[in-house]
């Protein structure tokens, strides 16, 4: 930080282009103390979440599905593993023909970014519960749903949990991509007015506020979940 | 008869052979409150009879019924106990012991309290809260045990439930195995490669030959047991039983290492040009 304030400071760029570091610390404050981007960050993050949602459901369903019947692990399995090659912004021009550039657009792709990852992973969950575990249900009396929401679920946490971590990377991104290229409101659009009007102070707090919140959903919330379920099982002392 | 076993037929599908045939013609029956166990080498199907009963696997061809009811597909009546003990990570040691209860309709206490008395039966009340990561091997197996007792089956499946214990857990766990035996009444029908287990178990032994799978002999022994010291006449049914088994032994090594390999006369493989020593 004193490097960037001192070159910052030293460089021949404008400040608009070039904004030090206090400088930088100012405008983010002043932001979040008048809401602008306090505005933003609750915008970005109800997309993400209910995009996330979609994706998360979307995935444990066809997850179960291709895991359940060869026929769809034969043709939606396959094409999953294709799809999921494509990043999701590519959908974008589609979207905007589809849907127009509003806030459905944008969570169209967000979903996406997210649902293919749960589905692969999903899948690989379920077919890695020990044949062991369902032995021991079935043996039990355990059958239908209820073997379902009692084994083939539980068993496959790990796995979904960390399913759900990369799937959140992912929709993270498309969703700061879409926000960037077509949102009235939202942490992107704030980096895109910033550019407009010359503001790197603002696109600069912008991008910290991306990276802070990703750090807290990262290290603070899927990291928190994957240690617990571990201690809980043993895996980790 | 409680438990009928009739002209079963198993076969698996095989990489190179097409299809390999696992059992062969298996006739057996169990009586009510029976302790039966079923030896034999690894590989002859004894394991796959067992998962034949309980409904996890299903018979080309014969008829198992048990109480003159035909089985069709797996339940709570004849539930089994596995090798690993198979315990849920995701669950304390109480709550794996209710899964089942709770699929029969039981209320929560009531179930608790079946739960609870059953672990105190295999020793280990203190350990109702704990996940099954704090517990040693043979704790596990007790847990998995409670958890199939505590069912009330008809017949009790335990495919090698003791092989992966150390010889002390497992001394132990034969006496206490033999308590509950009695105490409950329970038909038990017992898979094993161990000879000496069997033999201080049950009253009744069935051998395997293998491949294909089938009833070689059925031994009975009707004397009484501690699970623990062996007598004279067990010892005695000890050394029939691996005069049986030890043809059986032979086939799967020559299978395995060829035909020039014989067990009984000579364990170390030679040279036909002469023998070990000859040269010094």
């Amino acid at each position: 930080m004193a490097i960037w304030e001192v070159t910052s400071k030293l460089s021949d760029l404008p400040d608009f282009m070039f904004p030090s570091f206090t400088q930088v610390m100012s405008t983010l404050i002043s932001g979040l103390i008048s809401g602008q981007i306090l505005i933003a960050i609750g915008a970005s993050l109800s997309r993400l979440l209910i995009g996330f949602t979609i994706a998360s459901i979307l995935g444990l369903v066809l997850g179960y599905l291709i895991w359940r019947y060869k026929i769809v692990e034969d043709t939606l399995g396959f094409l999953v593993t294709a799809l999921q090659s494509i990043p999701s912004i590519v959908w974008f021009p589609l979207a905007i023909i589809w849907f127009g550039l509003n806030d459905f657009a944008i969570l169209f792709i967000v979903t996406l970014g997210a649902t293919w990852t749960m589905i692969v992973n999903a899948t690989s969950g379920f077919k890695n519960v020990p044949v062991l575990y369902q032995r021991v249900a079935k043996s039990l009396g355990s059958s239908g749903f209820h073997f379902l929401r009692t084994v083939i679920l539980p068993a496959s946490v790990p796995q979904l949990i960390s399913g759900l971590r990369i799937a959140w990377a992912f929709s993270w991104r498309a969703l700061m991509a879409g926000e960037l290229l077509g949102a009235s409101v939202g942490l992107g659009q704030l980096l895109e007015s910033g550019r407009a009007l010359g503001q790197m102070d603002l696109v600069i707090s912008v991008m910290i506020i991306i990276g802070v919140i990703g750090t807290i959903m990262d290290n603070v919330l899927f990291l928190r979940l994957e240690r617990s379920v571990e201690r809980k099982w043993g895996i980790r002392a | 008869m409680y438990l009928e076993i009739e002209g079963i037929e198993k076969s698996f599908p095989h990489k190179e052979k097409g299809t390999v045939k696992v059992l062969d013609n298996i006739n057996l029956e169990i009586e009510k409150g029976q302790f039966v166990s079923i030896v034999g080498p690894s590989g002859c199907g004894k394991s796959t009879m067992l998962y034949l009963i309980a409904g996890l696997e299903k018979a080309d061809q014969g008829k198992i019924s048990i109480n003159g009811k035909e089985v069709k597909g797996s339940g709570s009546d004849r539930v089994v106990v596995f090798q690993e003990a198979g315990l849920f990570p995701w669950l304390t040691v109480l709550d794996n012991v209710t899964y089942g209860l709770h699929l029969k309709k039981m209320s929560k206490k009531e179930a608790e309290q079946k739960a609870i008395d059953m672990l105190k039966m295999v020793h280990l009340g203190n350990y109702v809260d704990a996940y099954p990561h704090q517990l040693s091997g043979g704790m596990k197996q007790r847990v998995a045990i409670a958890r199939a007792l505590v069912m009330e089956p008809d017949i009790l499946l335990m495919d090698e439930p003791f092989a992966a214990l150390d010889e002390q857990t497992r001394m132990v766990l034969h006496k206490e195995l033999l308590d509950i035996w009695r105490k409950t009444k329970v038909t038990v029908l017992f898979i094993t490669h161990n000879i000496r287990e069997a033999v201080l178990l049950s009253q009744k032994i069935v051998v395997f030959a293998t491949r294909p799978g089938k009833i070689k002999k059925t031994f009975i022994s009707n004397d009484s047991k501690d699970g623990v010291m062996p007598s004279d006449v067990t010892l005695q049914l000890e050394k029939q039983i691996l005069a049986e088994l030890q043809e059986e032994i032979e086939k799967v090594l020559k299978e395995e290492m060829g035909d020039d390999y014989s067990f009984k006369t000579n364990s170390v493989s030679r040279d036909t040009s002469g023998d070990m020593g000859s040269h010094i």
